[in-house]
């Protein structure tokens, strides 16, 4: 029961935009972790506020699995649709709320409480938002290409992250003619235009969504009066779907959901943070790696409706394990100012100093910036402290070199180094869908399909940049220690799903 | 053969939930023990209540895989 050609890119593209939207509203959130920070979080430790960001962050993902339970049971129950229409409703005026919450300076700890509500309606909306759009493609789709099919709806993910990354930098620069002052704008109050301009988004899409029809193969089985009484009990209350379901989480999404946050935040992250790269090339660069990857979904996708989806997914699992720290290695090696602390630089500019009062003590923060023939620029931050009734500063530390800015050629490392990295994300990811939809029956699908999903991606998937950089205040003389997590959660996946997983396509989801 | 491997993994996959989980307490209570902030407990609290579950999971997969509920390839 497949939808003819024509009309299975109607329903691709409705399915499409409005998850896209989803996580474009859920990731813009992230992207600007460093400055959500500065807004709704007590200022007094920078560490902590931004830690409690991530926390927040990491709360959005933790509630996906009981999103996926609410609309997944919604879902099979009433039907796709309108499960998936209502997903989009609450992730939209959830993001657009975000956009109007007023800051930590203004209402105290209301702030952080109201961010952290929202942002859990967030985790909640999209729990539901995923596995309704993948089963409503893949009971669209025609047997024989349904791993090709369903992959479009993967590259929502990855678009949703660079569509997220595009208007963040649009809308920090096209504040002011002044590139300086944009950006202090845009730390001000401009972030929230990002947020706010979901909520157009999301009319679009609610509108595209309101004209399209209910799943052939629900229909047919809620005509025939087939559809579950109880989908949570079908689903997780008998062994005989339980198992497929525990198998879908340590077999295939969990690694796969590791490497997905590995390849498109963690490295970013890692790049921001420990490599200290400026706030807009790292940036930039996943924008570039995600452009020139994101076909490589479909690819993967409909290559394994000729080859099966288990090896696909478990060699790009391999391959990370076998190339995260090589890969992370060489970020830093290529933004090491060593070498450059003995040349002279080709400029450098007038020292900006920055006092700030502490009790007892003056903290003075001396910024140059150094450039280099080759292109290569930083910012070398000193630090000193005078200290009440003396007049000889105390040097705080050696100095802290930070907003590296990498001259093209190593720029374009950095791009290529990133695409290795989504080129494993489209391996595991690509396939998935169309590998979950397969493993349940129509009646349970939305509810069994979109809880592994959502713990493999929300739970082990969301929390990769936040026990990473747990694991670097555990061990601080490896900076690549963060990597160890999405090593071993790979590793145990691709163990069970080599051992425990078949490589045959099922061709009848109509069961 | 392949349906023995199957089957014996199942007990490291019954093992490998409680010892994961005793590592996971064992280092909250060793890092909130050295910070002992509000921040550091929740971070580690959030991430023990959240894995317990899963833990649970992957015992209850190791015992399905030991009765040979994954007999053949699913």
């Amino acid at each position: 029961m497949s939808t003819s050609p024509k009309g299975i890119w109607k329903v691709i593209g409705a399915s499409s935009v409005g998850t896209l939207i989803e996580w474009y509203d859920f990731y813009i959130f992230g992207s600007l972790a460093t400055v959500i920070a500065t807004q709704f979080f007590p200022q007094t430790n920078p560490t902590a506020a931004l830690l409690s960001t991530l926390a927040t962050f990491a709360a959005g993902f933790i509630v996906r699995p009981f999103g996926a339970l609410v609309f997944g049971r919604l879902g099979d129950l009433v039907g796709r649709k309108y499960t998936f229409l209502l997903t989009l409703i609450i992730m939209g005026g959830s993001t657009f709320a975000i956009g109007l919450v007023p800051s930590y300076e203004s209402i105290g700890f209301a702030a952080p409480v109201i961010v952290l509500l929202l942002r859990l309606l967030q985790g909640l909306a999209l729990g539901g938002e995923y596995g309704g759009a993948a089963t409503y493609v893949a009971e669209h789709a025609p047997p024989n290409r349904r791993g090709y099919y369903t992959s479009w709806i993967q590259t929502t993910a990855t678009l949703g992250l660079f569509v997220s990354l595009g208007v963040i930098l649009l809308v920090r620069h096209g504040l002011d003619s002044d590139v300086n002052v944009s950006i202090q704008k845009f730390n001000d109050w401009g972030w929230r235009i990002p947020f706010l301009v979901s909520i157009v988004l999301v009319g679009i899409s609610i509108y595209i969504r309101l004209k399209m029809n209910e799943s052939p193969l629900f229909t047919k089985i809620k005509a025939e009066g087939k559809t579950s009484v109880n989908p949570l009990k079908e689903s997780f209350g008998h062994k005989t779907n339980l198992k497929m379901v525990l198998l879908a989480l340590f077999g295939a999404t969990m690694g796969q959901g590791v490497v997905w946050y590995t390849g498109q935040f963690y490295a970013q992250s890692f790049i921001e943070t420990v490599c200290k790269i400026d706030f807009e090339q790292s940036r930039t660069m996943l924008i570039w790696a995600i452009l020139f990857a994101t076909p490589f979904f479909v690819v993967f996708g409909s290559w394994s409706d000729r080859v099966g989806r288990k090896w696909i997914m478990l060699a790009g699992m391999f391959l990370a394990i076998v190339f995260y720290r090589p890969i992370y290695q060489q970020f830093l090696d290529l933004s090491d100012t060593t070498i450059y602390q003995t040349q002279t630089p080709a400029s450098i500019s007038e020292p900006v100093v920055q006092t700030d009062e502490m009790n007892q003590r003056t903290i003075v923060t001396t910024s140059i910036v150094k450039t280099f023939d080759n292109g290569f620029a930083y910012t070398q931050k000193s630090r000193d402290t005078v200290f009440a009734g003396s007049s000889k500063p105390v040097v705080d530390a050696a100095p802290v070199y930070t907003e590296k800015k990498l001259p093209a050629p190593v720029y374009w490392k950095f791009v290529f180094l990133i695409f290795v990295q989504v080129i494993f994300v489209t391996m595991v990811y690509g396939p998935i869908a169309a590998f979950l939809v397969e493993m349940f029956p129509t009646r349970i699908r939305y509810t069994s399909m979109s809880l592994p999903y959502h713990i493999g991606n929300g739970v082990f998937g969301g929390l990769t940049p936040f026990i990473a950089l747990l694991l670097t205040t555990i061990n601080t003389g490896d900076k690549l220690v963060g990597l160890m997590y999405p090593i071993i959660i790979s590793f145990v996946c691709l163990v069970i799903g080599t051992v425990y997983i078949s490589n045959k396509t099922d061709p009848d989801v109509s069961d | 053969m392949m349906n023995q491997l199957r089957k014996w993994m199942g007990l490291i996959w019954m093992l490998m939930g409680p010892l994961s989980m005793l590592y996971l307490i064992k280092t909250a209570l060793h890092q909130i023990a050295l910070h002992p902030v509000t921040d550091t407990k929740i971070q580690w609290a959030v991430f023990v209540i959240v894995f317990i579950p899963i833990a649970i999971g992957l015992c209850i997969f190791g015992w399905y895989a030991w009765k040979d509920e994954y007999k053949r390839q699913m």
